[in-house]
């Protein structure tokens, strides 16, 4: 026994922790993420499998070489930014020039997430920033959605190789969006089409069925809040509920605004980022709740069919404050009895 | 209820907290040992909250076994009895736990002794007075065995005005690895039940409940079979859940009663008392004896000889761990529980009443949870859903960052927090939370001391 020759080695309690960290929990948001890009690149075909990989790699180079260039070890080995850059993709048109969705990812990650000091500190989620800048400088391609049809898997648009600078060129019947198709035509989709995925619309925001499978699976690891995207789906369809009951002829139904544009995608895997969401359960409610809002405010007042990003981005920034209103209620501070 | 309904169906328990790996199984099995003495013990003149005690034997004084060395000095002060019958080599200071050396009694028993424990004035709860019971204790050096040390006698005399109906014996024991309340429930239910009427005279209270969690069912069994007819003792079982033996949260779970910030369980007419405690009354005050050994687990994957022992106070960790036997890549030593405990700098540091466990780690878990990667905080806010207190634990640590020690322990209630390391057991950002709020604290502290 000589126990006096060896080191104690002495830490703060606790001396056991749960398995948990930031990297597995990212990790698992990419693993519940690849189902929805395996389905945009069966249904959109070559044009979205480009779109994903040039998302994922723009992303993640900006913040390694932006580290590099700063002098720090790098921070893409904790997957937030693989996720940033999958969701990113998943909301461009399948058809966009590659260059811009280049582009938009480094300003997404560049001014979105490393100017404001990086995982942690990003007040908005880095992916709908690269969309929300694309949007606004790119507005006709951002609008664009050409019916890839069945030549698909063997042939890209000519607007994907687009050279950087020039204008993209379409050809081919020019799909619609089943929301512009409701805001400018008046045409209603298929409930069923919408759940299955088989319309025109963003790479990956058409399949709502897989989508919520992944946010299902990340509710049951604990790694995503529930009360978020149910806020939000639940208030889009009180709302366009109740307006469809005033006048079924302007406004949709809540089966199409809950399943039609981005409102699956960004209620389950953009509003839940929790650097950009509330931390208390009755704060993920109320921005849950003002997110809905705004979604069918601008889907149904706005000049543009969808409003998803912005409402997103409007929660975003909402969030902190909702943070400083809605504090938890320390125990013992009412005094009395308890519920 | 039935523990495997509790399990099923959920229970009274408090909202928050966590669920850490139980880790009891090693030694829940296992019965209490008699733990040999040690060839020099060192026994500290404060092992507990408020006064140390005064020596009332010299250096080279020959001493018997249960006789008192030290009497109290004032109220908040208990008496220090000799852990074997043996010869005061020296009062000196010695390392406490705390990091700093304290007075300490140094005895070496005589080998050949009998170890036979003195006796004293017995304490009749049928004709005791409440101030004779309060006495008693005092006289006994009875403390909070559950590891706060609290004097136990002052916790149970009840200043004018208030007024206290229950009285909940702890025997929850949420602390990982820790089955030393498990067993003296199981084997001294007797003990226990004996206890309680001293505690519910000397505070009036009309009834006590015992709570254990349902992870004891045994031990729930054995003592609900001990309850004399008629007695006003009760017993329940709670789901099992951290911190739930921690004071606020077990009247929380019992009582549905939140204690004001601030406050004491006092406020809302109730009290707890550790059932080990309450085990120790029952057998020392009939008998007019002192505290001089206490139940102790040996766990954790670092020891060889696991198991719950009966330790003389004043027994070295170095003395503890060369009789059970250690792996030969420990590296971290704790006294208490694995989730509140402290890691000790030195093994010549005793055993003392509130000294609940040694549980000593490897270098493999100590690797793991001193390898682990530093985030930044993500807010997922893991921390706020498990702080049993519904402090925001996330908020409290970006403000220490800053240093903003006032603002913490203003608006964000930073003194309530009472270290229980949910919010960093959580983490996934492995941010040190609790020490962060220690160093927080202590500020605080030091700033209201200086005005």
């Amino acid at each position: 026994m000589t126990q006096s020759a060896k080191t104690l080695t002495i830490r703060s309690s606790p001396h056991i922790a749960a398995a948990s960290s930031v990297d597995s929990i990212m990790f698992n948001v990419v693993l519940a993420l690849l189902p929805v890009c395996g389905y945009a690149v069966y249904a959109f075909g070559l044009a979205a499998l480009l779109v994903l990989i040039t998302a994922v790699a723009s992303c993640t180079l900006t913040e390694h070489l932006l580290c590099r260039v700063n002098g720090k070890a790098t921070t893409v080995g904790d997957w937030s930014v693989v996720i940033t850059g999958m969701l990113y993709g998943l909301v461009l048109p399948p058809s966009l020039p590659l260059w811009m969705v280049a582009a938009g990812g480094v300003i997404g990650v560049g001014l979105g997430k490393f100017l404001f000091g990086g995982l942690g500190y990003n007040a908005f989620n880095p992916a709908l920033v690269g969309r929300a800048i694309l949007q606004a400088a790119f507005p006709a391609a951002m609008t664009s959605w050409p019916d890839l049809g069945g030549g698909r898997y063997a042939s890209l648009p000519p607007s994907t190789l687009a050279l950087p600078l020039t204008k993209p060129t379409y050809d081919g019947v020019s799909a619609a969006t089943p929301l512009a198709d409701w805001k400018f035509n008046g045409l209603p989709a298929e409930a069923s089409d919408l759940l299955m995925g088989s319309t025109a619309g963003s790479t990956g925001e058409t399949c709502a069925l897989l989508i919520l499978v992944g946010g299902i699976y990340l509710v049951a690891r604990r790694m995503m809040s529930w009360r978020i995207p149910l806020a939000i789906l639940a208030t889009v369809a009180v709302c366009s509920g109740i307006l469809h009951l005033i006048d079924p002829s302007r406004y949709a139904g809540p089966l199409f605004m809950l399943f039609s544009g981005g409102l699956m995608l960004g209620a389950v895997f953009m509003a839940t980022d929790m650097v950009a969401s509330p931390m208390t359960h009755l704060g993920c409610v109320v921005y849950g709740v003002l997110i809905g809002l705004l979604v069918v405010l601008i889907r149904v007042w706005g000049g543009m069919p969808e409003g998803v990003m912005y409402a997103i981005l409007i929660g975003n920034a909402a969030s902190p404050h909702i943070d400083n209103w809605i504090q938890p209620r320390v125990y013992g501070s009412l005094g009395g009895r308890s519920a | 209820m039935n523990a495997a309904l509790i399990d099923l169906f959920g229970g009274k328990t408090f909202a928050h907290g966590v669920h850490p790996p139980e880790s009891k199984d090693d030694t829940k099995g296992l019965p209490l040992h008699q733990f040999p003495f040690a060839p020099l013990m060192i026994v500290p003149l404060s092992q507990h909250i408020g006064k140390p005690a005064v020596p009332i034997v010299g250096e080279g004084a020959e001493v018997v076994r249960g006789q008192c060395i030290a009497e109290p000095d004032g109220f908040m002060s208990v008496a220090i009895h000799a852990p074997a019958t043996g010869v005061i080599r020296r009062i000196a200071p010695s390392p406490a736990i705390n990091g700093k050396m304290q007075p300490a009694f140094f005895l070496e028993p005589f080998a050949a002794s009998t170890q036979e424990v003195l006796q004293g004035k017995p304490c009749n709860v049928e004709t005791a007075s409440a101030a004779e019971i309060i006495a008693a204790i005092q006289a006994a050096g009875v403390v909070g065995l559950g590891g706060a040390g609290f004097p136990t006698h002052a916790k149970l005399t009840i200043p004018e005005g208030k007024q206290v109906d229950t009285v909940i014996v702890n025997g929850a024991e949420c602390e990982p690895y820790l089955t030393t309340d498990h067993r003296v429930m199981l084997e001294h239910a007797d003990d226990v039940i004996k206890g309680i009427p001293f505690v519910l005279r000397a505070t009036g209270a009309q009834r006590a409940i015992i709570a254990v969690e349902a992870n004891k069912p045994d031990a729930a069994d054995t003592l609900r079979a001990a309850i004399p007819e008629g007695a006003p003792i009760s017993l329940e079982v709670l789901p099992v859940k951290y911190p739930q033996g921690a004071e606020k949260m077990l009247i929380t779970a019992v009582l549905g009663r939140q204690v004001p910030s601030g406050g004491l369980p006092l406020d809302v007419n109730a009290i707890c008392i550790n059932v080990g405690s309450t085990a120790e009354l029952g057998k020392l005050l009939p008998q007019g004896m002192g505290l001089q050994e206490r139940v102790i687990t040996v766990g954790g994957p670092g020891i060889k000889k696991k198991g719950n022992y009966r330790i003389p106070i004043g027994t070295t960790l170095r003395f503890i761990l060369e009789t059970v036997g250690t792996e030969e890549d420990i590296s971290t030593v704790v006294m208490g529980g694995p989730m509140m405990g402290s890691a000790v700098s030195s093994l010549d540091i005793a055993i003392t009443k509130g000294s609940t466990g040694v549980i000593a780690f490897t270098k493999r878990e100590t690797g793991a949870m001193t390898s682990r990667h530093e985030y930044p905080c993500i807010r997922c806010g893991y921390c706020v859903d498990a702080c049993p207190l519904f402090l925001n634990p996330s908020q409290l640590g970006l403000l220490a960052n800053l240093g903003r020690h006032q603002e913490m322990a203003g608006e964000f209630h930073l003194m309530d927090c009472f270290e229980c390391g949910c919010c960093t057991f959580v983490c996934p950002s492995h941010i040190p939370l609790v020490q962060k709020f220690r160093v927080a604290k202590s500020a605080v502290r030091k700033a209201r001391a200086a005005g």
